[in-house]
């Protein structure tokens, strides 16, 4: 008779810590992730080789719709625009516009992106501090906003607008004090120190410019909805002493971005699932602020936002295959991904879920989640209660939608695949990896340099 | 008649030189008249000494920290709710009442009675809102202003005197004398805590305290005034008794009528030489000394169990002065095999 | 199939003297006061090598025991031995000439 043998698992000691929590304090059991979208985890990486991104567009649509429910209720006049630096692989940006958002754009690159993607000028948001003489002849051209960031763009837009006879639509961008740390100055006109109304008065008089909106971004990962309600009020304090003053109706107020994600940032004590506010609170602090406002009721401005973040961190998600275990001297365990800091740059403030793709045991050891750079600075997680995990192995890395395939670095390894999961579960690849060729096309070897004898 | 028997979940089992307030909570619970109170103790780390007071906490099982996560505790909850059908939770460490608060409505669903202040409550009273505070509620505070940076010290003579403290966000103060050791502090600070840091007027003064108990609506309860007598190397009480004053039962009142704060509460004030009263921090739950206000005739835990589960409660008109408490250590025995179950099974 | 894989014998492998293996996987070291909480397949190890078993006979009553790959089971079993040796519940090895 055969006796069936039992399944094996890693053999695990872990210390008891006198005054620490053990087993039901820290080392609560991890979730495992088998698939997204009903897509197994194993299959995807079969398909598309690891590391993997992959996108889910039913996510950005539910969160979408999610973001435009909190505010269309409360408020008449909201339109969303998309923020293009937090993700501009063009199938995300055409899911937004499809959606229904504006293209915000901060460069001449993102600016020919969005226009590629089949965005009008009337529909582009131009913001940041670097934009170029061509960049604004063109916003110009095409109808663009353009969100002033200091006087010297006011000035060159002013150049610009007359040389080219056509009157520039702008917006100015305005920093303030909402009573969070640390506060953006750098951006755009100072509000509490008279800068913005100096700007004001500048602009209003004169016929080549047109004053269409105000717009203030108070920071980024902002806990604080209070913080967007005192913006909120300031922006319209200064709409009404700007119809006041000149009898000039301003079309928008845009509040940028900044609403948190549900990712959890490194030093926090609360994780980011518990403390981030739902975008039902973000909208009862703004709409609330603008409604009570002193602005005529027939001239409630349009209302922008340019979240990035909060709409696309929980789409994506990095899949990852474990490359090695190994015992570091003082004992700890050290796991080794084929995912680097090179791909996943917001491991650098996020303490980012990194999950196992298939159901594990209860036991887990301190482990550090090591990028496969030979560079120190590639850790993906210092100190984490993982599962142990074999060579082979994968693991999913959430909430990596914002930033990633913008932010990421072509450093020592090539980029990865990025999929898309559609509607019906269809996968797309929507940014093929890079090899060799793609990198080696834009180099050039000087003649003398070709020939060498080792 | 037999009393009413509840199952009370309770936290804050850490009975140590700085003590939580679970065990003199407990305390007041288990000489309630109205009710025969079974405790079922809560805790984060196996060797909090309440675990192993089996006289006062009848069961003792461990709970994830909320750093993991409202999911796993919540979870963690439940599976004790299953077997020991849990009345009434108090929580009673400040790092998990924001977890606590936020699942209010679940526990509630559940058969879990909480009586917790609102978010709104809780958020606005932080130590870096205090002037806001002061200015909506009409209460003295001193003065203070957070400050991000370097440049801000140079100028703090223009609306300070010297000496003023050096708060962090979160915690540590320290007494500057001069702008050196304001930057000092800043740089100690600031690499700890990050920013802001807090300057605050120094009040010259005797620190003075209250626990009170707010029933939502904006009534007292409950409150009942102390000074600290001795205080330990680590700032905690040793010793404290119970003061007939007026105006800080008076000051109480009208911040839980303003308020309407809902639940325990204590309030740290500095009371000058001139009788000013200055508030300096206002923290969102029963403190540990709680036991002193019982013995001076108002069982404030008694109470929040009772409104928690929706009864009626009359407020405490007197207490008694010159009541005092006296801290004191004392080691319990415990056994490696209390410790091997607690470890294995997470319960005691 | 013998292995080829081992680089490394482990020489002492003698659990310390009183240690307390509990039915539940629980460790306590009477000597350092330290306790320790294994699984089930770490318990069987400590109990294995309580009993005074060799390296290549803990391996093979572990092969009749688990459905295991035999380079998997002695990479684990190697790693395992050596955070028993770091938490101090192994027997000193005698220092060896190098």
């Amino acid at each position: 008779m055969e006796t069936r043998k039992s399944t094996f698992e890693r053999p695990v000691i872990n210390r008891v810590n006198a005054g620490l929590p053990d087993k039901f304090g820290m080392h609560s059991k991890l979730r495992s992730m088998p698939e997204i979208d009903s897509i197994p985890v194993e299959s995807l990486i079969g398909l598309y080789g690891s590391p993997l991104f992959v996108l889910s567009e039913k996510t950005i649509r539910e969160t979408m719709s999610d973001a435009k429910r909190a505010f269309t209720t409360r408020y008449p006049k909201v339109q969303f625009a998309w923020s293009y630096k937090t993700n501009y692989l063009d199938a995300v940006c055409r899911v937004f516009h499809q959606e229904g958002s504006w293209a915000e754009v901060v460069s001449g690159f993102e600016y020919e992106k969005a226009v590629a993607n089949g965005v009008e000028g009337q529909f582009i948001l131009f913001n940041g501090p670097g934009k170029t003489t061509e960049d604004i002849d063109r916003a110009i051209t095409q109808g663009s906003m353009i969100h002033l960031d200091h006087f010297d763009e006011l000035f060159l837009v002013m150049g610009c607008a007359e040389r080219l006879g056509k009157r520039a639509k702008v917006a100015l961008r305005i920093n303030m004090d909402t009573g969070i740390y640390p506060r953006w100055d750098r951006f755009g006109f100072n509000y509490e120190n008279g800068e913005a109304w100096q700007a004001v008065n500048k602009i209003l008089p004169d016929s080549r410019l047109e004053l269409v909106g105000l717009h203030t971004h108070i920071g980024t990962y902002i806990l604080s909805t209070n913080a967007y309600a005192v913006a909120t009020t300031k922006l319209a304090e200064l709409t009404v002493r700007i119809q006041r003053k000149f009898n000039h109706t301003i079309k928008y107020i845009d509040l940028g971005g900044g609403f948190a994600s549900r990712n959890t940032l490194k030093g926090a004590y609360l994780p980011g699932t518990d403390t981030c506010p739902s975008f039902d609170n973000y909208a009862e602090a703004i709409t609330a602020s603008l409604v009570n406002s002193e602005i005529q009721h027939d001239k409630m401005p349009m209302l922008i936002l340019e979240t990035g973040r909060a709409l696309i961190d929980d789409a994506g998600c990095l899949l990852g295959t474990v490359l090695a275990n190994k015992r570091l001297v003082d004992g700890r365990l050290s796991m080794i991904l084929d995912i680097g800091v090179n791909m996943l740059f917001t491991s650098f403030w996020y303490e980012h879920a990194v999950v196992p793709s298939k159901e594990t045991s209860d036991y887990t050891e301190n482990t550090t989640i090591y990028g496969p750079l030979c560079m120190n600075i590639d850790v993906i997680r210092d100190a984490v209660q993982f599962p142990v995990l074999e060579r082979g192995d994968h693991v999913v890395v959430n909430r990596v939608g914002a930033y990633n395939m913008t932010q990421w670095l072509q450093f020592i390894t090539y980029r990865p695949n990025v999929v898309m999961i559609g509607m019906k579960g269809d996968v797309d690849v929507i940014r093929k990896a890079e090899n060799y060729s793609s990198l080696s096309m834009h180099e050039h070897i000087p003649d003398h340099l070709i020939h060498f004898r080792l | 008649m037999s009393k009413r028997k509840l199952n009370i979940a309770i936290t804050g089992l850490n009975n140590t030189d700085n003590p939580g307030p679970g065990i003199p909570v407990i305390r007041g619970l288990k000489e309630s008249e109205a009710f025969e109170a079974r405790i079922i103790g809560l805790a984060y780390e196996n060797l909090e000494p309440g675990i192993y007071m089996k006289d006062l906490v009848d069961k003792a099982y461990q709970i994830p920290y909320p750093s993991s996560g409202s999911q796993n505790l919540m979870q963690r909850l439940e599976q004790i709710h299953a077997r020991e059908s849990i009345d009434v939770l108090i929580p009673n460490l400040d790092a998990e009442l924001y977890t606590f608060m936020m699942s209010a409505r679940k526990l509630e669903e559940m058969g879990i009675h909480t009586f917790l202040p609102t978010l709104e409550q809780f958020e606005e009273r932080h130590k870096a809102n205090l002037p806001s505070y002061g200015e909506k509620y009409g209460i003295r505070v001193p003065a203070s202003m957070a400050i991000i940076g370097h440049e801000a010290i140079a100028s703090l003579s223009d609306e300070f005197e010297y000496p003023v403290l050096v708060k962090g966000k979160f915690y540590d103060a320290y007494l500057a004398y001069n702008p050196e050791q304001v930057a000092m502090y800043y740089n100690k600070i600031s690499a700890k805590w990050g920013v802001p840091v807090i300057i605050q007027e120094f009040i010259k003064g005797t620190e003075v305290n209250v626990v009170a108990l707010g029933d939502g609506k904006g009534n007292t309860i409950a409150a009942v005034p102390m000074r600290k007598q001795y205080i330990t190397d680590k700032g905690k009480a040793w010793s404290g008794i119970t003061l007939a004053d007026g105006q800080m039962i008076e000051l109480t009142r009208q911040l839980i009528t303003q308020t309407r704060w809902r639940g325990g509460m204590e309030l740290e004030m500095i009371k000058t030489s001139d009788e000013k009263y200055y508030m300096i921090e206002i923290n969102p739950r029963i403190p540990a000394w709680v036991y002193l206000a019982v013995a001076a005739g108002q069982n404030i835990p008694e109470a929040l169990v009772k409104m928690a589960l929706g009864m009626d409660v009359q407020p405490f008109s007197t207490y008694q002065v010159g009541k005092m408490f006296i801290r004191y250590s004392y080691d319990l025995i415990g056994d490696i095999k209390q410790f091997e179950k607690l470890s294995i099974q997470g319960e005691l | 199939m013998q292995s080829t894989y081992i680089y490394f014998i482990p020489g002492a492998m003698k659990l310390q003297k009183n240690i307390a293996i509990s039915e539940s996987g629980f460790v306590f070291n009477p000597g350092s006061g330290e306790s320790f909480i294994l699984n089930r397949t770490g318990k069987n190890i400590l109990e294995l090598l309580r009993d005074n078993k060799m390296f290549e006979e803990i391996i093979e009553l572990m092969m009749g025991e688990y459905e295991v790959d035999r380079i998997v089971l002695e990479k684990s079993i190697l790693d395992f031995i050596s955070v028993l040796k770091s938490y101090g519940l192994l027997e000193k090895e005698p220092a060896s000439a190098n």
